[in-house]
């Protein structure tokens, strides 16, 4: 960027500086932009879930859940509306009115004043405008925490994501070291063999699969979703052992020296160095135990008890247009474990997926 | 990818002959297979074995209902696929959502990820997290939510519609020429693992070769034409990769807009879907069978095609 002046006084000092603010604000103002359109529907599910269905249907609401603001009077609740008087619009209570053609004659009462008493007038219906305000409401949480019974589709997804988790960890990390510190002829064939299963469509093994797993007596149980884990996935080898590939052979070979096993070497010398790595792979297994669709629609099908949480959000799709509220609110909870999850692991996460992507 | 080829060892030309390997290498050679047994039980068990025996149903009318029907139709099923209206329609709703959605799968992630490589950019670490963070979503959910902006009468698209041109937005969700781009919208809040990938592929670019450009008049535009995109070609071509077999394997949309009846009039009836459709609704598990093995060969042929034309595009720094 050229050779900097160290001279306050100098004038291209400060257009430089007006320079890097125009910059810094124009490129943030569109980031800005494109982050309000990208995010817009995580704002209508955080605003629909404080909705009631009456709210979300009426086109008159606006965005924020709001709904028509009644006064009471004489132990009676009546709607607030926005009215044109000779003093300017004033918001009146509607207590009574009658229609004559267009025209209606309305009967009102200023809540401010209330002592005046009632005011008769002659006006046209379009005129009126009900008044809105901000009534959110939260029994949508608990509401639709009650009708797909969450707390149990959330304890099913904690156990299979964390049982898989342990199992992806683990064979991919015995694999990955295999792969990456093991010299022996065709390893490296074998290891295309595996890049290649990356790709292979899942449906093609799918049929068979579900049909060994009913043979064998684990139709409707979990297992399904979390023994094949406990033999290695083949993006998580692939990453682990890139990880492992940048670690120095030195330090193995010194343990080595100094008598340990390879499997004290994974143990004391690998593993503590990969941390990133691992984290990454065992938050990967997670939200894709959190996220997977088709394995539990097939295998649990009929065994409301063992749903997850992908599976019991579909509950939701019948009585969608019935209940937004619900739908949303219920949205909002299931995302909130794997969102905590990654703004938590942020960091460590990014970082994961930056060292290894760069290998790609 | 370019790890693939980086693996070449020089283990092959001095590989041991038969009873020439000393307890060192034996010993090596137990404990790698040791560590890889996991893989090599997963793989025969759960991919091989499976690949094979999905072949052998595709030749059956294997039902789970009824096992001991279990007869061998040679290639009716394969000979049906043509003439079932059922699957040409849903091979043409998933061409259609492949044609919109890989181009968009890459050039969104790009875009993205050149926003938040901006030097100027304020507040760099969050708004790449927020970028990335619709990607952690379930899809299910995500879709569910879009449902929501996509109503007609009370989702935020129309009522904006309404709002500034005064007019009455369409029915996105029950038109059948506007549900797959809809659908297409809806994968945008999965760029997150493109855009990462393709950040650390621009971070990669040498600063060098912009400064040359920058001295021989080259503007933002043709920088990035002649430059960033042939330097991170490699990972766009693996993004390629997984957002072309990503979009032939796409479902959920299905299921949950079209109620997993495709509605409306069959607009989303992946062919994926009409595959579940086919084995766990109408247990004809052979006909599904043969539908997943027609998949896996145009996907495995359009894989291998576009490896063969990466070598016109794709260009390896490295060599490789």
């Amino acid at each position: 960027m050229g050779v900097r002046v160290k001279a306050a006084s100098h004038p291209w000092v400060l257009s430089h500086q007006m320079r890097v603010f125009a910059s810094v604000a124009g490129v943030s103002f569109i980031a800005l932009l494109a982050l309000i359109i990208f995010l817009m529907p995580a704002g209508y599910m955080m605003v629909t879930a404080f909705k009631t269905s009456t709210q979300v249907g009426d086109a008159n609401s606006g965005l924020l859940p709001s709904s028509p603001v009644t006064f009471n009077y004489n132990g009676e609740d009546y709607p607030l509306y926005e009215v044109p008087t000779d003093k300017g619009i004033q918001q009146l209570a509607l207590v009574k009115h009658v229609k004559i053609g267009s025209d209606y004659t309305a009967t009102f009462i200023n809540p401010k004043d209330v002592a005046a008493g009632p005011i008769v007038t002659k006006l046209n219906w379009y005129l009126l405008k009900p008044v809105y305000g901000f009534s959110p409401i939260t029994d949508n949480f608990p509401g639709a925490w009650a009708q797909i019974n969450l707390g149990l589709l959330f304890r099913n997804t904690f156990i299979i994501a964390i049982l898989g988790t342990i199992g992806a960890l683990v064979s991919g990390i015995f694999v990955a070291y295999g792969f990456s510190r093991f010299r022996i002829p065709g390893f490296d064939k074998l290891f295309l063999v595996l890049i290649a299963t990356i790709i292979l469509p899942t449906q093609i093994t799918l049929i068979p699969q579900y049909i060994f797993f009913r043979q064998i007596g684990w139709g409707g149980t979990w297992l399904p979703l979390i023994i094949p884990h406990f033999f290695a996935n083949a993006y998580n080898v692939f990453l682990l052992r890139q990880y492992f590939k940048g670690i120095p052979r030195e330090m193995d070979e010194a343990a080595s020296i100094d008598g340990a096993s390879p499997l004290q070497i994974l143990l004391y010398v690998i593993l503590p160095q990969s941390i990133p790595v691992l984290t990454a792979v065992s938050l990967f297994h997670f939200f894709f135990a959190w996220n997977d669709f088709f394995a539990p629609l097939i295998y649990l099908q009929g065994k409301p008890e063992l749903y997850t949480i992908s599976i019991g959000m579909t509950q939701f799709n019948n009585i969608f247009q019935a209940q937004p509220g619900y739908a949303m609110a219920a949205a909002m909870m299931s995302i909130s474990v794997p969102l905590l999850m990654f703004l938590l692991a942020q960091r460590i996460f990014m970082q994961g997926i930056v060292i290894t992507g760069v290998e790609k | 990818m370019a790890a693939m080829t980086q693996t070449v060892s020089p283990e092959i030309s001095k590989k041991p002959g038969r009873g020439k390997t000393t307890p060192n290498q034996r010993r090596e050679i137990r404990w790698g297979l040791f560590f890889l047994s996991p893989w090599f039980i997963g793989v025969t068990v759960f991919t091989a074995i499976p690949i094979l025996a999905s072949l052998f149903f595709s030749f059956t009318n294997y039902d789970p209902t009824a096992p001991q029907n279990l007869k061998f139709i040679g290639l009716a099923n394969y000979a049906y696929m043509f003439v079932d209206p059922g699957v040409i329609k849903a091979i043409q709703v998933t061409l259609l959502y492949v044609l919109y959605s890989v181009p968009l799968a890459l050039i969104i992630p790009l875009l993205a990820a050149v926003l938040v490589n901006a030097k100027y950019l304020f507040g760099k670490n969050l708004v790449r997290a927020l970028f990335y963070m619709p990607s952690m979503i379930p899809v299910v959910v995500s879709v569910m939510i879009w449902q929501g902006v996509f109503n007609t009468n009370t989702g935020w698209l129309n009522i904006f519609i309404k709002q500034i041109f005064n007019l009455q937005g369409p029915s996105w969700l029950q038109d059948e020429a506007l549900v797959i781009p809809v659908i297409v919208v809806m994968g945008i809040w999965g760029i997150g693992g493109p855009m990462i990938t393709m950040l650390a592929g621009l971070q990669n670019v040498p600063t060098e070769l912009y400064e040359s450009a920058t001295i021989d008049g080259a503007n933002g535009v043709q920088k990035f034409a002649y430059i960033t995109v042939p330097m991170i070609s490699p990972i766009i071509f693996y993004n390629l990769i997984i957002a072309v077999i990503g979009a032939f394997q796409v479902m959920i949309p299905g299921y949950i807009l079209g109620n997993g009846r495709g509605d409306p009039n069959g607009a989303t009836m992946f062919y994926n879907l009409y595959l579940y459709m086919s084995g766990w609704t109408y247990h004809n598990m052979g006909y599904a069978a043969t539908l997943a093995w027609v998949m896996f060969i145009v996907v495995l042929v359009l894989t291998i095609l576009l490896f063969w034309g990466q070598k016109r595009w794709v260009y390896y720094a490295g060599g490789a």
